[in-house]
Parts: C-alpha cells; sequence; structure tokens
C-alpha cells in the first residue's frame, strides 16, 4: 500500500513494509503522511508524563499546588532535598541487593534446570515442564500466608532476605524463558559434545552456554527489573522501618510524608526511574528479543 | 555427573537419574514453595489463626467468606478489569504494533518510546499518573478546561478510578506491542500479496490473512493478561494509598480499595486481612479462592502450550 524504503530499517520490517503499489503514488504519500502524523502524536502522548514529571519537579512546592505547567523558578536543589529528607541512596543500596543476589541466585539455580527440561529425555517431562508454567502464572499472594509464617519463625521478616533466598531453587519465570530458547538448539551440538565423552555439565558449560548467551542476558535483565521494580515482595517483608524499603517502597511512603511537596515527589520519581531508563540504553536490544521470546511458542 | 563413553545407545542411559539429579534444587523449590504452603493454606483455612492461637472453627471461615462485602466488591472489580481493561490492553497493543510495522521513518525511535513506559517502576508509573490525573493540580484536567471540558475526579470518583488505571495499564503496554509486533512480522508475505490479488481490502486482509496467523501469539497474550488482572494488586494499591494520602506506617488509617472499594482486588483484600489485621486463617480461603479461579485460566493456558508443542 505504499512506496518503497527511505530509512534504514531493520530487514524484517523492511521485507513487510514493501508493498507492490497499485494505488497511486499520491494516495501512497497521503497515507505515508497519516500514518507518521499518528505515530509522533502518540508517541508525544507517551512521552508527555515523564516531561509533566520533570517540569513539576523542578518547580517550588507552591507553584507545585497549582495547576500551573512552565516552572517560573527551575529549582535543582528539589534533588538534592530529596536525598536530605529520605533514605533514598539507603533504599538504593537495598534494591541493588535485592535484585543483584536476586539476578545471580536465578541463573545460577534456573539454568541448570531449563537445561534439563529441554536436552534430558525423562518420563514426566512434559509434566515437569507444565508445573513450570503453572508455578509461573500463580498468584504470589495464594502461598503467602504459610511462607510467611516460615520465615518469621526463622526470624528473617523485616529483611529482603525471604526474596532473595527462595531464588536460590530456581525462578518459574526465568526456567520457561530459558527452556523455551535452549530447545531450539539443534541436538547435534549436544549429542557431538557428548559422543566426545563431555559430561552433561561440561556440555552445559562448553556448549550450551555460549549459544545461549542471548537468553541469558534477557533472564539476567528481566530478573534484574523485576526485583528492582517489585512492590509486593517489599511491601510484605520489608517492614516498615524507613532503612529496610527498596526504591519502589520508599517513594509509595515518601508520598504520603511529603503529600504537599508533589516537586518533591516528582524529583524522587524521577530519581528512582533514571537508572531503569540508563540500563535499557545500554541492553535495549537483549530486551527487545527478550520480550519477544517470552511471545509463545512451543 | 560421571564422564561419558562415546558410544551413543550407552550414554543415553540412565537419563531420567540424571535429570532428576539437575531437577533436584527446582523440586525442593516446588516442595517448599508451592506444595507445602498450599496443603498449609487448605490446613488454616478451617482455623482462626493470628500467628499466636490457633484455634479449629470448621467450616466458618468459608462460611464468611459469603457474608464478606469486600469480596463481592473485589470480585465485580476484578470482572470489571477483565472485561475492559484486559481487552483494552490488548487490542491497543495490537494496534500499537500494526502501526509501528508500517512505519517507514524512525522506527526505532518510535518503538523506543512506546516500549520505554513499560520499565518505568510500577510505584513511579502510579504515582506520575495520580499526579497528572488530580483533579486539581493535576496537567490533564487543566488541559482539558483549556478547551472547555470540565475533567472528572479520576483517581477520587469510583466510577473513574478503574478507567484511570486502565489508562496507566496502556502507557505500559510496550512489552505486549513488541510481542505482536514479532508475530506480525512473523505473517508471510506472500499471503498479503496473494489476498490483495484476490481483491482483499486492508480489513479483509487482517481478518483473513493476519488475524489466523497470529491467533496462537493473542490468545497466549488475553490468557496470561486475564491471569494477571486476578493477580491485579501493586497498581490499585499505590493509586489508593497515593489518592488517599495513607502510609503503611502503624497507626495510620487506610481504606482498602480508596474510593469506595472501587480499586480493590482479591490480592490486595488477601493482604489486608493477612497481614495487616492478621486474621490469616480467613486469609487462606481468599488465597484458595484465589488459587481456584487463576487455576481455571492457567488450565486454558496449558492447553494452549501442549497445543503449540504438538504442532512445532
Amino acid at each position: 500500500m505504499s512506496a518503497t524504503i527511505t530509512a534504514p530499517t531493520p530487514q524484517a520490517l523492511a521485507r513487510h513494509a514493501r508493498r507492490r503499489g497499485t494505488g497511486a503514488r499520491r494516495r501512497r504519500l497521503l497515507l505515508w503522511i497519516a500514518t507518521h502524523a499518528l505515530a509522533v502524536a502518540l508517541a508525544l502522548m507517551f512521552l508527555a508524563p515523564v516531561g509533566f514529571i520533570a517540569l513539576t519537579a523542578l518547580m517550588t512546592d507552591q507553584q507545585a499546588l497549582t495547576s500551573e505547567l512552565w516552572p517560573r523558578s527551575w529549582n535543582w536543589d528539589n534533588f538534592a532535598e530529596v536525598f536530605e529528607k529520605s533514605r533514598l541512596l539507603r533504599w538504593a543500596a537495598n534494591t541493588l541487593l535485592y535484585a543483584g543476589l536476586g539476578t545471580l541466585f536465578t541463573l545460577v539455580s534456573s539454568v541448570p534446570v531449563a537445561y534439563a527440561l529441554a536436552r534430558f529425555r525423562f518420563r514426566g517431562r512434559r509434566a515437569a515442564f507444565l508445573v513450570v508454567i503453572s508455578t509461573m502464572m500463580l498468584p504470589p499472594q495464594v502461598v503467602a500466608v504459610p511462607i510467611y509464617l516460615v520465615w518469621a519463625r526463622l526470624g528473617l521478616t523485616d529483611s529482603l532476605w525471604p526474596l532473595i533466598l527462595p531464588l536460590l531453587l530456581g525462578d518459574a519465570f526465568s526456567i520457561f524463558l530459558l527452556r523455551q530458547f535452549l530447545v531450539t538448539i539443534p541436538r547435534d551440538y549436544t549429542d557431538a559434545a557428548k559422543v566426545d565423552g563431555c559430561s552433561d555439565f561440561r556440555t552445559l558449560v562448553r556448549v550450551v552456554l555460549p549459544m545461549a548467551r542471548p537468553a541469558i542476558a534477557a533472564v539476567a535483565l528481566f530478573q534484574f527489573f523485576y526485583c528492582w521494580n517489585d512492590y509486593y515482595g517489599p511491601l510484605l517483608y520489608a517492614g516498615v522501618e524507613q532503612e529496610n524499603l527498596t526504591l519502589s517502597l520508599g517513594l509509595a511512603t515518601f508520598k504520603a510524608f511529603h503529600s504537599v511537596q508533589w516537586n518533591l515527589t516528582m524529583a524522587a520519581t524521577l530519581l528512582v526511574t533514571a537508572p531503569v531508563i540508563i540500563v535499557f540504553f545500554f541492553a535495549q536490544k537483549v530486551f527487545i528479543e527478550g520480550v519477544t521470546l517470552t511471545g509463545v511458542k512451543g | 555427573m560421571t564422564s561419558l563413553p562415546a558410544a551413543p545407545p550407552r550414554w543415553r542411559r540412565g537419563e531420567g537419574l540424571r535429570a532428576l539429579a539437575w531437577l533436584s534444587p527446582w523440586i525442593a523449590g516446588v516442595s517448599i514453595f508451592f506444595i507445602y504452603p498450599l496443603i498449609s493454606t487448605v490446613y488454616f483455612s478451617f482455623h482462626r489463626y493470628d500467628m499466636y492461637t490457633l484455634e479449629f472453627i470448621g467450616l466458618d471461615n468459608y462460611r464468611y467468606l459469603f457474608q464478606d462485602a469486600r469480596v463481592a466488591a473485589s470480585a465485580r472489580n476484578t470482572l470489571w478489569l477483565v472485561a475492559f481493561m484486559v481487552p483494552a490492553t490488548v487490542l491497543f497493543s495490537l494496534a500499537l504494533a500494526q502501526l509501528v510495522i508500517r512505519l517507514k521513518a524512525g522506527v526505532s525511535l518510535l518503538r523506543t518510546i512506546f516500549y520505554l513506559p513499560s520499565l518505568v517502576p510500577m510505584t513511579a508509573g502510579t504515582i506520575t499518573f495520580v499526579f497528572l490525573l488530580n483533579p486539581a493540580t493535576g496537567p490533564v484536567n487543566h488541559l482539558l478546561s483549556l478547551i472547555g471540558i470540565r475533567g472528572p475526579d479520576w483517581f477520587g470518583d469510583p466510577a473513574w478510578s478503574k478507567p484511570s488505571l486502565t489508562l496507566l495499564g496502556l502507557w505500559g503496554c510496550g512489552q505486549l506491542m513488541v510481542i505482536f509486533m514479532a508475530a506480525l512480522l512473523d505473517v508471510p508475505r506472500h499471503l498479503y500479496e496473494a489476498a490483495a490479488i484476490d481483491g482483499a481490502g486492508p480489513w479483509r486482509q487482517f481478518r483473513s490473512v493476519t488475524l489466523p496467523t497470529i491467533a496462537p501469539v493473542l490468545m497466549f497474550a488475553l490468557v496470561t493478561n486475564v491471569i494477571y488482572a486476578l493477580q491485579y494488586f501493586s497498581q490499585a494499591m499505590i493509586a489508593s494509598r497515593v489518592a488517599q494520602g495513607s502510609t503503611d506506617s502503624p497507626g495510620s488509617s487506610f481504606s482498602p480499595g480508596y474510593p469506595d472499594e472501587s480499586l480493590l482486588t482479591l490480592p490486595q483484600w488477601l493482604f489486608q486481612v493477612g497481614f495487616r489485621d492478621y486474621s490469616m486463617g480467613y486469609a487462606c480461603v481468599l488465597a484458595l479462592l484465589l488459587f481456584g479461579t487463576s487455576m481455571i485460566f492457567t488450565l486454558i493456558l496449558l492447553r494452549q502450550f501442549r497445543r503449540a508443542e504438538e504442532a512445532s
């Protein structure tokens, strides 16, 4: 329905976009303009929330309580004030511990399980995979009460350990994602390694892991982001002490404690969001490929 | 993990046992964090338990379930989410994906812009929307008033709180958009060409070519999003708290699901009952209810997976 490619686009996009034109050149041009105008308009709407919080974050607290959109003065020290008025750095450290250690544990525990599910032939293999999917879709609140009681008895509530330690025993979503990728590795490679006398472990480390790097990177990023953004888990276990909170949880309480200071709340919101966006720009490709992997297909 | 001899039939031997060894940490995980707590939840559901005293009360907790107005409210809200929010999010993501794959200029920039909000931490995103939609100080109603529209009370109005959260959901639909983009690009080109030669217009092409090809992905997206709607917790909880100005500190008053329980969902009510009011026995009944409903949709999902596996 439209002309040939004018901008460098990924090949797949290009293949799709090429259409044998039957309509007039003019109609194609109009359609081109309409599609792009719509996309740009939507993009502006997607960006607008970030723009508004940035502008509000720079206002004085009085101005932030009005409906004015543009700051009368640019109060950059609002950001400094957020650090003074909250334990933001402490929250960041807690969050980093949760996300960092959580990701490490997840990878160490989930890769072998995914490998076994993808490669070994055994009775109950399909049943095991169905259990993975079921636990992946299980609302975390279903089993929350008994698990909470166990952690309470161990004296580990009011900390993030109840969220980190279980990841040593595998994470369903990560296992699922890795397994989906590992089944696509042709058996010939692993079989050849076996024929050469490699143990299962060596085959995994020498043959499978190098080939699975994109999937492992995607799982690591997803798990890191999941922990970084998690609200429910820390809400349940971190308790109410300010110094035990994570960024997500702390930010939610920040608004309540500084309810008339929308400017500071918005500054804190930006500070919590910024690291995520920065990481994304460094690892964009891994993300997009990883998301595609979650799409389905056996 | 012994080193294995070369002959193919030999190294296949004992694969079941080796698999068991490799899976054992995960099996332990499922036992400790799924099977044990599930059995334990059933046990507690027949008891009154506040972390100190345990008292058998038979079916009382189950009977109370039917009198609990909050459960009814949660069910209504969840039904709304499934009926409106899920289809809206899925359709919007699909439309957005269709739009992006048609673009010729600025594709990667626009794709990034549409994708990014889905990475914004839920807390930050929700607070942002509560601010944007604040009737007194937020920019949205201000902009609406410039064109002569009196904006609603959004997160302060029980009739508008769920639509407000839906807007937040649409803003964060990037993951789904990327999944749909991949699916749409997988549709063989020649099918469109054949359809075009047969004189099929854009709508007809979508119905006869696109839809059948992406149907598995679409179904998968719908079912997983229904399950996520059943679990809906963080955004609703944060929106309620921030809109109401309540902290989670002891002594702070908080009406769950504010305004008027319009944002209350079963997981939130379970959290309140079990971990703020410490009625853990009754919380377990709520947990079993949640388990039952989500299991129905999980089974549908599993059937789809089996079909996909058989097809490939």
